[in-house]
């Protein structure tokens, strides 16, 4: 009996130390706690973004390297019929991300674009990601949204900061549709490099991953790709803040305010969207070159935050 | 020597290791409320129990001191059929940053409004600015170093306007806003815009009535104004940041900020003392005002001025007020 009992007490001991050692040997990587796919039991994934506690123990040359870790790949899919949208996010958000490149049904004079020549949805989402891995150069993250979209590409960096691009990431606003939980496209969806990876792999099995919807069963591109991505272990996380808001917004920030005022909110603003959003949607052109203004340059004097992380605005541009 | 019974030992084991991971990864997050955190590793729920801290990383002192220094009245010009659909909001939102709010009214309220001897209606404006200034005059005498008027559809940043007054000169005699060309000699304020008068102008307004030289002689309330402060000396100053653009707007931001292939002059600008700018050079990045705002409008400009920002964003200007020293003529009044 005694002999048990010690045996026990030197297992807790040993196992004790054995995970300490773990924990110090994996501190500056809070991310590797516990991969994504083990939680596929749950019904939710959420992803927010590392701690300022965690940040501010950065020298300035620290942070300005980390600020650079994150690099972004923005495929933007477009449409000549709607050129104003396109013209709009190439001369707004879109020269935030550090590779920007449009991806189109069909050719058009007017701007640059890839062109898949290709109409329907799945299938062209299907040959921008593969292109978008193809020339991914040394980027390791990828959003994928249509013009009607605005995005907040630094606040992106920032929720994926501490996120290893090696493991898989597939990151929105999510919505349950029966057994499948996928990222709604409206909102933008975010792939990590990883996930890409398993993503272009599984293109080549026309089984689990057709090219083009089955014309009885046509799902939506965005349930489409969840699916693809599902055979690969990857699911869908969403993206909040740590009050639980959304950051990934498939309305447009007046809509939302309306939708509180309807609701009688005591605090129409605070109940409305994250302070670090990171996209809306649904806005006009002029919209979006006024909240290009308002996210960019209008703030209130006197009002400073000590962020850890650092970014400059883009060269050439005259609009942030 | 050492004997190990192999059962008691592996489940000793594993609970060593589970319960130090328990305690090493349990709390990450309540230490220091941020915006954003680590999610627990249960991933389940919303991280609920950081309490709803706002912007706690966020440093306002700059702001507070600014606020002590430059004392700011603000007064709405509203009425009550506006009470409920307009100026509630405006209650709600940037009111409250002013040293000193007051709804001026033709009725006194609870909402509070303070009731002018006035009737309603377009051609009563000019009344109401005037008995407002009066009433100010009267009663908040030493209250203010600048006196705000804006009306119940006008966007104010506060902060940005006590930022331009902050190297001003209360006890001159000037007064600051959208300056427009025509009607007067020396120009005029959009009534719109909102337009902001010195304590030394406010004297003088009210001396002007006093006295009689200045008077009732119209009822376009800002051009009316502009005349009486020309009359008494009064200059008007120039608001534009260090880039020369433009801080007081009369019209919402859809109609300076999208850029246009050149043209003339759209009838919206044609008042404009300062040749206008249209596109992203049109507006400061610490904008003091826009008009026409309703009250979706309004809450959305409150989202992007306080709360939505690009993390870790350097903004590309910096350091914008102008310090404008003014030559006054002296003169006798």
């Amino acid at each position: 009996m005694l002999s048990e009992g010690s045996s026990f007490m030197k297992g807790m001991a040993l196992g004790g130390i054995f995970c300490l050692l773990l924990s110090l040997l994996g501190s500056f990587t809070p991310g590797m706690q516990s991969s994504p796919e083990d939680q596929h039991q749950h019904h939710h994934h959420h992803i927010k973004a590392p701690t300022n506690d965690e940040l501010q123990s950065l020298s300035e040359p620290q942070m300005v390297e980390l600020s650079q870790k994150v690099r972004v790949y923005c495929v933007i899919m477009v449409q000549p019929k709607v050129l104003v949208y396109w013209a709009t996010a190439k001369d707004t958000w879109g020269k935030h991300c550090d590779q920007a490149v449009f991806y189109s049904s069909e050719s058009a004079k007017a701007l640059e674009a890839v062109d898949l020549n290709e109409q329907d949805e799945w299938a062209k989402l299907h040959k921008a990601l593969t292109h978008a891995y193809d020339n991914s150069g040394d980027l390791r993250w990828f959003f994928v949204a249509r013009p009607t979209t605005f995005a907040i590409i630094e606040n992106l960096k920032y929720l994926v900061l501490a996120k290893d691009p090696n493991e898989p990431f597939y990151i929105g606003h999510t919505v349950k549709s029966g057994e499948l939980e996928y990222v709604e496209y409206e909102s933008g969806i975010v792939l990590s490099y990883e996930a890409l990876r398993r993503l272009v792999n599984v293109f080549k099995d026309a089984e689990k991953c057709p090219e083009r919807g089955r014309s009885l069963w046509k799902l939506s591109e965005e349930k489409q790709l969840a699916i693809c991505l599902k055979y690969t272990g990857v699911f869908a996380e969403n993206g909040e803040d740590t009050q639980g808001k959304g950051l990934f917004n498939s309305k447009s920030v007046g809509s939302l305010i309306e939708d509180g005022m309807s609701k009688n909110s005591l605090d129409v603003v605070e109940g409305c969207c994250s302070d670090l959003a990171i996209t809306f949607s649904g806005m006009s052109p002029n919209q979006m070159q006024v909240m290009m203004f308002g996210v960019y340059r209008l703030r209130p004097y006197g009002h400073n935050f000590h962020d850890s992380l650092i970014f400059l605005p883009p060269e050439g541009s005259d609009n942030d | 020597m050492i004997t190990l019974s192999l059962v008691p030992f592996v489940s000793g084991l594993c609970i060593g290791f589970l319960s130090i991971q328990y305690f090493v990864y349990s709390d990450t997050s309540t230490a220091k409320p941020a915006l954003f955190s680590l999610g627990n590793s249960s991933g389940v729920h919303n991280d609920k129990r950081v309490p709803r801290h706002r912007h706690s990383d966020e440093d306002r002192s700059v702001a507070a001191s600014l606020s002590q220094n430059v004392r700011l009245l603000c007064w709405i010009m509203t009425g009550p059929k506006n009470l409920e659909s307009r100026t509630k909001h405006i209650r709600a939102t940037w009111g409250k940053r002013c040293n000193k709010v007051l709804y001026m009214s033709s009725v006194e309220t609870e909402f509070p409004t303070v009731g002018l001897n006035v009737t309603e209606g377009r051609d009563q404006l000019y009344w109401k600015t005037i008995r407002a200034f009066q009433y100010i005059y009267q009663h908040h005498h030493n209250d203010y170093d600048w006196v705000l008027k804006a009306d119940d559809d006008t966007f104010v940043v506060i902060e940005n306007l006590r930022h331009t007054l902050s190297k001003q000169d209360p006890e001159k005699p000037v007064y600051f806003g959208r300056r427009f060309h025509p009607f007067v000699q020396q120009g005029y304020m959009s009534g719109g815009a909102g337009y902001v008068l010195s304590k030394e102008a406010v004297r003088r307004f009210i001396k002007g009535f006093d006295t009689g030289k200045c008077s009732h002689f119209s009822t376009i309330e800002d051009m009316a104004l502009g005349k009486c402060m020309e009359t008494m000396g009064v200059e008007p100053g120039d608001s534009r940041d260090v880039k020369g653009r433009q801080t007081f707007h009369p019209y919402p931001p859809d109609m300076y900020l999208v850029k246009e292939p050149p043209r003339k002059r759209p009838w919206y600008l044609l008042y404009d003392h300062f040749k206008p700018r249209e596109g992203p050079e049109c507006c400061s990045d610490h904008i003091v005002s826009f008009h026409y705002i309703y009250p979706v409008e309004m809450y959305t400009l409150v989202y992007f001025t306080y709360h939505l920002r690009p993390y870790g964003y350097k903004y590309r200007a910096q350091n914008v007020v102008q310090i404008t020293s003014y030559h006054f003529t002296t003169s006798t009044l």
